[in-house]
């Protein structure tokens, strides 16, 4: 199970820096959601993996750490509320700079820019 | 238990929240009114605390008296009092200078500044790396829409590039708060510096990939080379009173580095052997190119920012030698930075208005219309950031020089600091020589600097006197609050 975990948390982050990395904000947007995933999972399983154990003490023999329960629902809470304000300044970008570009300007392409600096 | 220590979080909450309520809704005046009031009763509460710190043990607050490891404390010592007078003045200065007509732009703009005063409050007090990281996002979102207001394109760029950044660092923050549970079992400062000595190799192995991402993140807060190019754009689009509050954004960073580095894990060997010579070489280098940034400027509200990269990297660069003697004459300097830079953003502001179209571009412009305010203010300001007696930046530097063990740290740090003195002067009084004396064109209608800007100018720049003139006392203080900072993980905290 540590494996699959793993395997996902890794796969996760891999798409979300691929994506972070392109140049439009709607692709950075997702970007940054997949890795609030990917941190939450992280952090989920940070105290240790357990099937079938409460996080209630006396409610099971075994039981899960509840620690990173709690944090994991405090980086779900913050992650949601930042997410929602980058849509907003997206949008508002979009709207501002005429483009979706990150740096507000759409790149010129090289032949173009040679033959305007000249 | 002292429940002063709280205010400096509810307080701003309180008073962002009464913002929004009738009457206050209702008028702007009342709003400055409340704003103004709240940031002077902010400031005198971190006084008393600072009182209360000085010579005496520190303090740890439980919340909710839930007991020291399990429940989230806040701590209070020199060091954080220290910040939090410092952010109080600011608070002070910013809002009274808001007041005179930049918070027309929107309406909700003195209550995020104080939910922005809040999140630096509780950066600043808190003990719990988890809660840390909660503040620095209550901080983000507030500085987030403080920077894009009142609109307009460079501002909607520079805030598209700082929040995308800070999303990533606060990601890669919860990355690295996740695995140094995995490892120790805990998120309380205190009882992590007491556990580091007991973790097994594997447990250390994981605690310094943590640490790596720490410093990421750190640094990108703090804007150390290479994370500090959304710094230039994002301080010199924002609102002048903003960018003055801004001014100990960085300083946050530097103090959360501070507090991870010099006193939670300062006994692991790993900060030693590479943490340490990280800061300081990219400290040196972000001297470079903030030195390099300033030379480059071609207005006074981007050598501003240009430097405030400069004085990070010095502090940077001074955290790494992780002598009590370093950490005083950092704290002296930071101080002395912080209200020089925040100074320099409001004199920029004035400038710009009384020298019609050039603004503040270093080009040919009008008359300035308040020729001896304003020209004696940039002349405090600059001497004071250059480091020239009898202002404050010359006794900061000295207590940096003197911090500097020798042998060829000394080579390094003395050439840096010294050699981007020399180019600041140069920068600045070639910028000064501009603003004040190149005129061209008839005099103008201004508006002219008084009353609340004025006064908001003139408590920011008679701070770098007043710091030279209590110096003694001061650097006494700053001595006493590194010695406590470092043996504050000592105590169990029953002791406290």
């Amino acid at each position: 199970m540590e494996l699959l975990v793993a395997i996902i948390i890794g796969v996760l982050t891999c798409c979300a820096v691929f994506l972070i990395l392109r140049a439009r904000t709607f692709a950075v947007m997702l970007g940054l959601t997949m890795l609030s995933y990917a941190v939450n999972l992280f952090i989920f399983s940070s105290g240790g993996l357990k099937i079938g154990v409460g996080a209630v003490l006396n409610a099971t023999e075994e039981y899960a750490d509840p620690l990173p329960q709690a944090l994991v629902l405090t980086a779900i809470v913050i992650g949601f509320a930042m997410t929602a304000f980058l849509v907003v300044l997206s949008i508002r970008a979009r709207a501002d700079l005429g483009n979706d570009h990150v740096d507000g300007k759409l790149p010129v392409a090289k032949n173009t820019r040679q033959g305007a600096s000249s | 238990m002292n429940h002063l220590i709280i205010l400096p979080i509810i307080w701003p909450l309180l008073v962002a929240l009464l913002t929004l309520l009738p009457p206050f809704d209702r008028s702007l005046l009342l709003r400055r009114y409340l704003s103004v009031g709240g940031s002077v009763v902010l400031l005198v509460f971190s006084v008393l605390l600072a009182i209360q710190s000085t010579n005496s043990p520190a303090q740890l607050y439980q919340l909710g008296n839930w007991a020291a490891p399990f429940g989230i404390s806040l701590l209070l010592d020199q060091v954080s009092s220290l910040m939090l007078c410092l952010t109080a003045v600011l608070a002070v200065a910013s809002s009274l200078y808001a007041s005179s007509g930049e918070d027309e732009g929107g309406f909700f703009f003195h209550s995020l500044l104080h939910f922005q005063l809040m999140g630096i409050n509780g950066a600043f007090l808190t003990a719990d790396l988890f809660n840390l990281f909660v503040f620095f996002e209550v901080l983000l979102i507030a500085s987030y829409s403080l920077l894009i207001h009142g609109g307009g394109k460079a501002k909607t760029k520079a805030a598209v590039h700082y929040v995308i950044l800070n999303l990533v660092g606060s990601a890669l923050f919860l990355f690295a708060l996740a695995l140094i549970y995995g490892a120790s079992g805990t998120l309380n400062m205190l009882d992590l510096g007491t556990k580091v000595a007991t973790l097994s190799d594997t447990q250390l192995q994981l605690l310094q990939a943590a640490v790596a991402l720490l410093l990421v993140v750190f640094g990108l807060k703090a804007a150390v080379m290479p994370l500090h190019f959304w710094l230039g754009s994002a301080y010199s689009s924002v609102t002048p009173a903003v960018a003055a509050l801004f001014a100990i954004m960085t300083k946050v960073g530097i103090y959360s580095l501070l507090r991870v580095f010099a006193m939670v894990l300062q006994d692991a060997g790993f900060v030693a052997s590479w943490v340490f010579p990280v800061l300081w070489w990219t400290g040196l280098l972000t001297i470079v190119m903030g030195v390099l940034g300033v030379l480059a400027s071609e207005d006074l509200r981007k050598m501003a920012s240009y430097l405030v990269v400069v004085s990070v990297g010095t502090l940077v660069a001074m955290l790494s030698l992780g002598t009590p003697e370093s950490v005083q004459a950092l704290l002296y300097y930071l101080v002395h930075s912080t209200l020089a830079t925040a100074a320099l953003f409001l004199l920029a502001d004035l400038i710009a208005h009384q020298r019609g179209k050039a603004g503040d571009r270093l080009v040919n412009g009008r008359k300035i219309v308040q020729p001896v305010l304003l020209g004696s203010a940039f002349i405090v300001v600059a001497l004071s950031i250059v480091g020239m007696p009898p202002f404050s930046g010359f006794i900061g530097k000295l207590l940096l020089l003197q911090a500097v063990p020798q042998g060829h740290a000394m080579l390094w740090y003395w050439s840096a600091l010294l050699g981007s003195s020399l180019l600041l002067l140069i920068a600045l009084s070639r910028a000064g020589s501009i603003l004040f004396w190149q005129v061209a064109g008839a005099d103008t209608e201004a508006r002219m600097a008084g009353g609340r800007r004025g006064t908001a100018l003139v408590l920011l720049v008679l701070a770098s006197p007043l710091l030279s003139l209590f110096a003694g006392p001061l650097t006494d203080w700053c001595q006493a609050a590194a010695v406590q900072l470092q043996t504050i993980v000592n105590l169990s905290p029953g002791a406290l």
